[in-house]
């Protein structure tokens, strides 16, 4: 997985809430056995209308999607963050996502920033104001700020994801650091409750 | 302390936890599916890394399977990709092995979130996970379930356990009796519509209550099927008789002096008296009555005798113009009546609502009646083989293909049309299944959510009826 330290990217706008995963990208999209090549199909029935922020030329090369609340809800595909990561998304920033969605996101090296409502509001305004509006996103310092860095925004992560971003580490690599704890509990297990085994 | 089934579920399974709470939970059953499972083999492939515990497998392909042709075998899927991921499956099956794999034209095959209670796969205690968000259908068995990626399916494939943290508890009590036509569809409809698509998010919901209670244990699936709907990863009910006796006898279910040691440690997956919730809501069945959804959110529903919302009386900016896009979408004009709303198409089927209780609600309402005219298609795609051989047993696919409904192989099929059963852009349709997304059953086409006696009742006027005034 690809480190995530500083990002310094071009901000799009998607002003709508509880934008879910069938949208992001749709079903006709998911017959691969792949994990990359799904940027034609990212939010694939939405672009079809000329006005979709996506087609819009200012945004052309977006690194940061700004969300409304309960992004990302609906089905578990995972071709959701592949999408946006292979489209050239590297974060989203949102009030909220699903919780799938969410988990999916860290998995993939795709960096889901929470703000508040009032935050989120403010960057959209002046996403809209600006054309070629940047941010810069400083995982470290956990910090969303203007590239002059007149505006400076704090967001939380949990420390263990934080790690993993910030090391680019294999998740599966780091449990199997736990192989013989994790032995020993299905050793317990299997003698306490053998129906399950 | 008093612990509730949650958090009993949860400390049985925590194999570690990090100083930040983040815990490896170990998982017992793991459902793998056709569409979000290639990418996590060829992981473990491309790693050198084998299975954990292969026996916790149970496999089949259901997603993308066609619900016709099968007399052709392989020949009948007629999409290259479908086709291929069908194969993948097989194959990664093949090198890595499973507990029990139902391929495509198994005749035990079906829709992985019913096909794993019916083999007695899903039990009590277990934590479940699968590649697909609807796995809170297993919660009905009081069983942690929940719905993962596919980094997660390949990590879990790879060390068996789930890398998460502990979820808030939310009890919600459904008291009272249900009335007639009202069924556990319109209970998790009316709870969505209640707290909202992200009502629970963050949340394992308990649902409890005499309303579910007094539910099949096909209703409790229902119920706990959409708890993501409202955001909640998992879904669940406690134990008792009713989920005792359905397991009873099952394929995978423990037998002999088993079964009992089985049952006694079953007994014990409710919450204890006492045990605190982080939220509570209350319920009343008796206020529930037959719901349709109406937009392009399981939140946008109202109750059958009511009318489409008007944008106009909302107050706040972003929901009124999230309710406007979605009339548009829909086709619909605010304050048109519910049962003013003529259909195209019928689904009967899903994870949602497709096992036999359904069917045999559905039937008993079109028996001997025809379709209407303006209906193109009527569908009823049973969960699983074992649930179309019982159905078929039962005479209930004569009453569906004597009323003019299609009859159809089990798997996924329009719930969310990645096989060729699907909406065309502009077509309405009556559906027992779970997401009324925009083009979640074809570009473009309109899903209004409905019970599956709704759907039957609406596939016979052409239009939505209040099933309580059917006769």
């Amino acid at each position: 997985m690809e480190k995530f330290t500083v990002l310094n990217g071009l901000v799009a706008p998607l002003d709508r809430a509880n934008v879910d995963t069938d949208q992001i990208i749709p079903k006709q999209y998911l017959a691969s056995i792949k994990r990359t090549g799904f940027a034609g199909g990212l939010f694939a029935d939405w672009r079809k209308d000329p006005g979709f922020v996506l087609n819009q030329p200012r945004y052309k090369g977006a690194q940061i999607l700004l969300a409304r609340k309960n992004f990302g809800c609906g089905s578990s595909r995972e071709h959701a963050p592949w999408a946006l990561i292979d489209y050239g998304f590297r974060s989203v920033i949102a009030p909220s996502y699903a919780d799938i969605f969410f988990n999916n996101s860290y998995k993939n090296g795709l960096l889901p920033v929470v703000l508040t409502e009032a935050e989120v509001d403010r960057l959209f305004h002046e996403c809209n104001a600006f054309p070629g509006f940047r941010l810069v996103i400083d995982l470290e310092r956990q910090s969303v700020a203007s590239t002059d860095g007149a505006l400076v925004m704090r967001f939380e992560i949990d420390p263990f994801r934080k790690y993993c971003l910030v090391n680019g580490l294999d998740e599966i690599g780091l449990t199997l650091r736990h192989a013989d704890k994790i032995r020993e509990f299905e050793a317990r297990r299997k003698a306490q409750y053998p129906w399950y085994f | 302390m008093p612990q509730t089934l949650y958090d009993k579920l949860w400390n049985s399974h925590v194999v570690h936890v990090e100083p930040d709470g983040t815990a490896l939970l170990y998982i017992d059953r793991h459902l793998v599916h056709e569409v979000t499972s290639a990418q996590a083999y060829e992981g473990l492939r491309a790693a050198g890394r084998k299975p954990w515990r292969v026996e916790s497998v149970v496999a089949t392909a259901d997603h993308n399977t066609p619900t016709t042709h099968w007399e052709e075998g392989l020949a009948g899927v007629r999409d290259p990709f479908a086709k291929l991921q069908i194969e993948t499956l097989d194959a990664n099956i093949r090198q890595f092995g499973a507990k029990v794999y139902f391929p495509y034209l198994d005749r035990q095959q079906g829709i992985v979130h019913v096909i794993g209670p019916e083999q007695g796969a899903t039990l009590p205690g277990m934590t479940v996970v699968c590649g697909d968000s609807h796995t809170s259908t297993h919660g009905a068995f009081a069983c942690l379930a929940h719905g993962i990626g596919t980094s997660e399916v390949e990590h879990v494939l790879a060390t068996q356990c789930l890398v998460t943290k502990k979820m808030k508890n939310l009890r919600i009590n459904v008291e009272g009796p249900l009335g007639r036509g009202v069924t556990a569809k319109d209970i998790v409809l009316a709870i969505i519509g209640r707290i909202g698509t992200a009502g629970a998010t963050g949340y394992a919901i308990e649902f409890a209550g005499a309303a579910i209670r007094s539910l099949s244990m096909e209703g409790r699936m229902t119920v706990c099927n959409m708890a993501i709907e409202a955001g909640a990863r998992a879904g669940m009910v406690a134990v008792d008789e009713v989920t005792i006796e359905y397991l009873r006898g099952r394929k995978f279910a423990p037998s002999g002096a088993l079964w009992d040691q089985a049952v006694a440690y079953w007994r014990t997956l409710v919450s204890d008296p006492g045990a605190k919730f982080d939220r509570e809501v209350p319920i009343n069945a008796r206020e529930i009555k037959p719901h349709v959804t109406w937009g392009t959110s399981p939140e946008m529903v109202v109750t059958v005798d009511d009318a489409v919302p008007d944008p106009d009386r909302e107050n706040d900016a972003q929901r009124r113009e999230a309710m406007e896009r979605a009339l548009s979408y829909m086709g619909l004009k605010p304050r048109t009546p519910i049962t003013d709303i003529a259909i195209d198409k019928v689904f009967i089927g899903s994870c949602t609502n497709s096992r036999i209780e359904d069917l045999r609600a559905a039937a008993a309402v079109v028996r001997g009646r025809r379709v209407a005219s303006n209906v193109k298609l009527a569908l009823v795609v049973p969960g699983s083989g074992l649930v179309k051989q019982q159905a078929e047993r039962e005479g209930l696919d004569r009453i569906f293909r004597d009323a003019g409904f299609e009859w159809r192989e089990p798997g996924c099929s329009m719930c969310l049309g990645m096989n060729p059963d699907r909406l065309s852009a502009g077509e309405r349709c009556a559906s027992t299944s779970n997401r009324n997304f925009e083009g979640r059953q074809g570009p473009g086409g309109r899903t209004h959510l409905v019970s599956p006696v709704m759907a039957a009742a609406a596939a016979i006027a052409g239009h939505f009826v209040d099933i309580r005034r059917w006769s």
